[in-house]
């Protein structure tokens, strides 16, 4: 199931509108633009998840790419292993928020790599004796094989119990 | 406290007294049969009978009777209001507005037992003319933008066909009570039921504000029963005049309920207009108001004021006039005036919202007392179960369709506070007071009074144990892990910048093309030139560079070498929930107060950004926290 020829046009006018020196390419100064982005906690982790490691720009295809991490589920998939697993899939929802947390992509997230997203959004309130404890027990109950870090799996299992699909799928990209 | 009641009780004797102090007719004729020198008794004032030329002692009250009856009035709804929030335990278990109804149950008793007349009511020109437009203002000057705006479609769904449903139900069912009831309820045509209905469906602001204290709903919520309020208003004001004006032609064709529809359309969109023309207006006058600082803040309220009047005097919606002209004019407003006049904007829109809504629930409690009463059972009992079915159905309805285009679906826990929140208050009191007179008036006058206590006291005070009995049973599912919480609050995140990002809907498609033209045209003409530079880097750069002469930095905090993971007690385990759940920041379902009555809950905003500015790592030197906007601006 492709995405609909009507939403990439309407994702190419985005595009084209955060592109503001139309240069065809979107740079980092063009999603700082979006202003409830600055404002969010996490947002320049979710700029920098659009851009490949080493690159300094996301062209079109690439800006879709990402996007499309967000459309819904398709629940009656077959599940066929010789097919490469669909970028819309649970596991590869996972991934992706996987991904915001481990920056260096060394496949974990290690113990200062959930403290920097801790900090990030738990904003100025909190001590940091509060959020080293909140990270050691967040670890503690992830961590199955005591390497004080969360693997994918561990990552996946801990939230075997949300609702992944609805939570990260954008509606309007069906 | 004690000290407070007595004095509330001295305060009700001097009301009861003042009319005293005028004396009867035949007083003065009786002396004036015998001058004195000095004496002058005919224009109503008592003195010493003395045989001297000068009065040492007089009392005249006709002279400031009507400032002076005014001012008691307030006094006695400020302490009432006072005493309310010494007394202990009540606030917790009674809301504050069935307090003060029962306050003027008890003056307006009172005042009927030693005078054996009804106490003054409430007319409807004063509520609609002085007490409604303070308590509209600080709504619409504290009405968070951005929720409200994110929402508009669901706000407007539900107010605009969520009150049409209601007031058709409500007037059809009532008509259909009425032929069955046909010995005693047989003169009231169908109408009147409908106009009826329709000053009994409308949720009234007032009522909500005061209960949605208590109870701790997330801002969502809040805004959705809120804006609904505030914009049912002119749905309910047109179909009100509407009905009255067909109930006063010969006969109803089909083109005078369409002409009625468009009038919907006129009414919302003229009070809209207005709003925005004078509160453009008020923007551009602030901009020259530094030189006489002290009278800024009361542009703010005349032109206010104004809106409202001039849209009530072309019978648009009032309320929508009043609430778009605070929303426009606030930030350019916020930003030419000077801090201090802004604080005393902010404290005397609390204050006269405040006094006003004291006011408006006293004078309900007052005006119950009353020698018009007719009763009729099945008419009253019918309405109260009538406004509760159907008001349950239409949400519910409602709720179901737009559901489906929501990102955060409205949950059931909030459609039952929606639908048990739709309080009715004293707009429907003052409403029925301007019907045109007919047999069955005071019956409406009855059922309307009875409907009115009903929800303010019953469902007032019942919602916020039902509400957490609700919560009970949804917290008696497992409790989420903490991971779990954290992953899934970056999840949250995560959605609402990619949403962001893509411009979910075109709605921020259409944000930014207003922020665009704001910046562009709006704030270069309506904002003082030096302030403009505001938001600029060169401020906050400024700030930084102050604070950290004044040592304000905090000292990094020592971090303590790993202690080995142990399980953690359950009051650690507690305390870390705690903090998760009241500082994650959760745009879309914060559990905090969004607006508040009796504080100025900008406060918590204003010390949160006191604390000295915090870099984003990792971005460098390139971003830093703007104090006053609270975004993040570009170094370059």
């Amino acid at each position: 199931m492709k995405i609909s020829p009507a939403h990439i046009i309407r994702l190419y006018d985005r595009f084209e509108f955060l592109d503001k020196e139309g240069s065809g390419q979107l740079r980092l100064e063009d999603f700082a633009e979006v202003k409830e982005l600055a404002m969010n906690p996490i947002g320049d982790r979710i700029i920098g998840a659009f851009f490949s490691p080493g690159q300094e720009t996301v062209d079109f295809p690439s800006f879709v790419r990402i996007l499309a991490h967000f459309r819904p589920t398709d629940k009656n998939r077959a599940k066929d292993s010789t097919q490469p697993e669909p970028v819309n899939s649970r596991t590869s929802k996972l991934k992706f928020a996987f991904q915001l947390y481990d920056q260096d992509r060394d496949g974990k997230i290690s113990r200062a790599e959930l403290l920097q997203v801790l900090r990030e959004m738990l904003g100025m309130q909190v001590t940091e004796e509060q959020l080293e404890s909140i990270a050691d027990r967040a670890i503690q109950e992830a961590d199955l094989d005591r390497d004080d870090a969360i693997s994918f799996e561990e990552f996946r299992k801990s939230l075997e119990k949300v609702n992944i699909e609805h939570k990260m799928s954008i509606r309007f990209l069906r | 406290m004690g000290g407070l009641w007595i004095c509330t009780l001295l305060l009700c004797a001097c009301l009861l007294g003042c009319p005293g102090l005028t004396p009867s007719a035949e007083v003065p004729q009786s002396h004036s049969q015998t001058p004195k020198l000095g004496f002058n008794s005919s224009d109503g004032s008592l003195s010493l009978d003395l045989p001297m030329a000068l009065r040492v002692f007089s009392v005249d009250y006709h002279h400031v009777q009507a400032p002076f009856e005014i001012v008691l009035w307030i006094m006695l709804a400020s302490l009432a209001k006072l005493g309310f929030h010494w007394s202990g335990r009540v606030p917790a278990v009674v809301p504050e507005s069935c307090l003060l109804i029962m306050v003027g149950l008890l003056v307006g008793g009172v005042i009927y037992g030693v005078r054996h007349s009804a106490p003054p009511t409430l007319s409807a020109d004063a509520f609609f003319l002085f007490l409604l437009p303070p308590i509209v203002l600080d709504a619409g000057y504290f009405l968070p933008g951005r929720l409200f705006f994110e929402n508009l479609g669901t706000i407007l769904w539900y107010a605009v066909l969520g009150t049409l449903w209601n007031v058709l139900g409500i007037g059809l069912s009532l008509y259909g009570v009425c032929l069955l009831a046909q010995g005693s309820l047989g003169d009231v045509s169908l109408l009147h039921c409908l106009l009826f209905g329709s000053l009994i469906a409308a949720v009234d602001p007032v009522a909500v504000l005061s209960v949605f204290q208590e109870i701790h709903v997330n801002e969502q919520l809040h805004i959705l029963v809120f804006g609904e309020s505030l914009l049912n208003d002119a749905v309910t004001v047109v179909l009100y005049k509407l009905f009255e004006s067909f109930l006063r032609l010969p006969s109803v064709s089909g083109l005078d309920v369409l002409l009625g529809g468009c009038r919907v359309v006129v009414v919302g969109l003229g009070g809209l207009f207005i709003g925005l023309f004078f509160g453009l207006v008020a923007a551009l006058t602030s901009r020259f108001t530094s030189r006489a600082q002290v009278i800024a803040p009361l542009f703010v309220f005349l032109y206010s004021y104004l809106s409202y009047l001039t849209s009530e005097m072309l019978h648009l919606s009032g309320i929508m006039a009043i609430v778009t002209c605070a929303v426009t004019m606030k930030q350019y407003v916020e930003a030419n005036v000077s801090e201090r006049s802004n604080t005393s904007i902010q404290y005397f829109l609390k204050m006269w919202s405040s006094v006003s809504e004291t006011l408006i629930f006293i004078f309900l409690g007052v005006s119950t007392i009353q020698d018009v009463h007719m009763w009729s059972w099945p008419f009253v009992c019918s309405t109260l179960l009538l406004c509760l079915i159907w008001r349950a159905t239409g949400v519910l309805l409602l709720t179901a369709v737009v559901n489906k285009l929501r990102r955060n679906a409205v949950t059931f826990r909030d459609q039952f506070i929606i639908a048990y929140g739709g309080l009715r208050g004293a707009i429907c009191f003052s409403l029925v007071f301007l019907i045109d007179d007919f047999p069955k008036k005071r019956l409406f006058i009855t059922t309307t009074i009875v409907v009115i206590l009903f929800t303010v006291f019953v469902q007032g005070m019942t919602i916020k144990p039902l509400v957490e009995l609700l919560e009970v049973k949804r917290k008696k599912r497992a409790l989420p892990t903490v991971s779990e919480e954290i992953h899934s609050r970056l999840i949250d995140h995560l959605l609402a910048g990619i949403e962001d990002v893509v411009g979910y809907w075109g709605q921020h498609y259409w944000k930014d093309k207003f922020e665009q033209f704001n910046r562009k045209y709006l704030r270069r003409f309506l904002i003082r030139e030096d302030n403009q530079a505001r938001s600029s880097i060169l401020r906050v750069y400024q700030e930084l560079e102050r604070r950290e002469q004044r040592g304000d930095e905090e000292a990094p905090p020592v971090v303590d070498p790993r202690s080995p993971s142990r399980p953690l007690l359950p009051e650690e385990m507690d305390s870390i929930r705690r903090i998760l759940s009241r500082n994650l920041h959760n745009f879309n379902n914060k559990q905090t107060p969004a607006y508040s009555r009796h504080t100025l809950h900008q406060d918590a905003t204003m010390d949160r950004t006191r604390k000295p500015l915090r870099r984003h790592q990792s971005l460098g030197e390139r971003y830093s926290y703007n104090l006053h906007t609270h975004w993040l601006q570009v170094y370059e």
